[in-house]
């Protein structure tokens, strides 16, 4: 199993049960894009910095969230001063951050494992309409599984053709690796059949 | 849905978290690096077909969407679907939808040529078709600004959509998985 973004806890937030915490997520995901007055943004963005506080989480945390998006707020930034004046654009990259932070937050406090259930429980009321949330169970579960497996292939194919002294393109690579996992599927799927 | 499908769309999720984890590849001229990933949706569309391939993306965005750090980098979690390029996320799943229609369209006679198109035509038309508005609409700028920012990523996208073509033609060959039935696979 590889290792979720979850960061072990025992605040409220961690014990606070995923379906709710999702809800919550969406709830003042839509409220802050409505915001358009800077200090109601500015409020929301406080309230999320306490819940780090809250769930155990320091400002490395904080950042560490921030930092795939900064470079590309600081181009929002700029392009809403250019386009909108600077109340604008300071507006637009505090909801950005917020909102970037809330949901992180509720990664950071939910375990992978309790996200799925709450997906398959989301998902059984839509049975009815011939939807199987069984079957979409089992398809995360294989992919989780399977994630370490194609990895492991991806490395044997890519050692045996160096070690004839080939060096390894993109398409030389990808080519075997994806014939195997092709005949993989046939396997796999017998076994699962012949279990159930 | 047959145990089988369900394996390979499986599969092909974990495949894209494999794209993932290699090294982008850095091209001083444009100053943005390639990363192996936005190949997936092509390959999954073009190798399992318009169903298959897309349900593996959505599986895939999913896996993400649950916390798991499958995206380039190392990123994932739901903060990825709040941030202002998440329509190149959800984009995948019609990319390789679009893609794969395409392909099993093109299945008889399918060459380099065709392949290509229907994987940039996927890949890239559709992709930046919805990442682009999205940008736009969520970030608050005009879509030819929007526009302009994603345009340094076309280039390694076009060599992507090259390399998927070669791969799509050459697993057809090894292994077709999309059924040349009269019309409809």
């Amino acid at each position: 199993m590889i290792a979720g973004l979850y960061r072990a806890g025992d605040s409220v937030l961690h014990r606070m049960g995923a379906g709710a915490k999702i809800a919550a997520l969406a709830f003042a995901g839509t409220l802050v894009l409505t915001l358009t007055s800077l200090w109601l943004a500015g409020g929301f963005l406080g309230i999320v910095l306490a819940l780090y506080g809250i769930a155990g989480f320091g400002p490395r945390l904080v950042l560490a969230q921030l930092r795939p998006v900064a470079f590309l707020l600081a181009i929002l930034f700029a392009a809403q001063i250019w386009l909108a004046g600077p109340a604008d654009a300071v507006l637009v990259v505090i909801r950005f951050a917020a909102l970037i932070l809330a949901a992180g937050l509720v990664t950071l406090t939910t375990r992978t494992a309790d996200l799925v259930s709450a997906i398959e429980r989301a998902l059984s009321p839509f049975a009815r309409l011939g939807l199987d949330a069984g079957r979409v169970s089992l398809a995360i579960s294989l992919a989780i599984r399977f994630i370490p497996a194609v990895g492991q292939i991806t490395a044997e194919v890519r050692e045996a053709q160096s070690a004839r002294g080939r060096r390894p393109s993109p398409l030389t690579l990808v080519v075997p690796v994806i014939v195997r996992l092709l005949k993989m599927a046939d396997e796999i799927a017998e076994a699962i059949d012949a279990r159930s | 849905m047959p145990t089988r499908d369900i394996v390979l769309i499986a599969l092909f999720a974990a495949l894209m978290a494999a794209l993932g984890a290699f090294p982008p590849l850095m091209i001083p001229a444009i100053a943005v690096p390639i990363t192996a990933q936005s190949m997936g949706p092509m390959l999954a569309g073009g190798i399992l077909g318009a169903k298959r391939g897309a349900l593996a993306m959505l599986l895939f965005v999913l896996l993400v969407a649950v916390g798991l750090p499958l995206l380039s980098g190392g990123r994932g979690g739901l903060g990825i679907f709040a941030g202002p390029t998440a329509g190149f996320i959800f984009g995948w799943i019609a990319a390789a939808a679009v893609t794969g229609f395409l392909v099993e369209r093109l299945w008889k006679g399918l060459n380099f040529v065709t392949a290509f198109l229907a994987a940039s035509l996927g890949g890239i038309v559709i992709l930046y078709g919805i990442g682009i508005p999205w940008i736009s609409l969520v970030g608050g700028v005009p879509l030819e600004t929007a526009a302009a920012g994603s345009a340094a990523f076309i280039p390694g996208d076009l060599i992507k959509a090259g390399l998927a073509a070669a791969a799509i033609v050459m697993v057809k060959r090894a292994y077709p998985m999309i059924r040349p039935a009269h019309g409809r696979p």
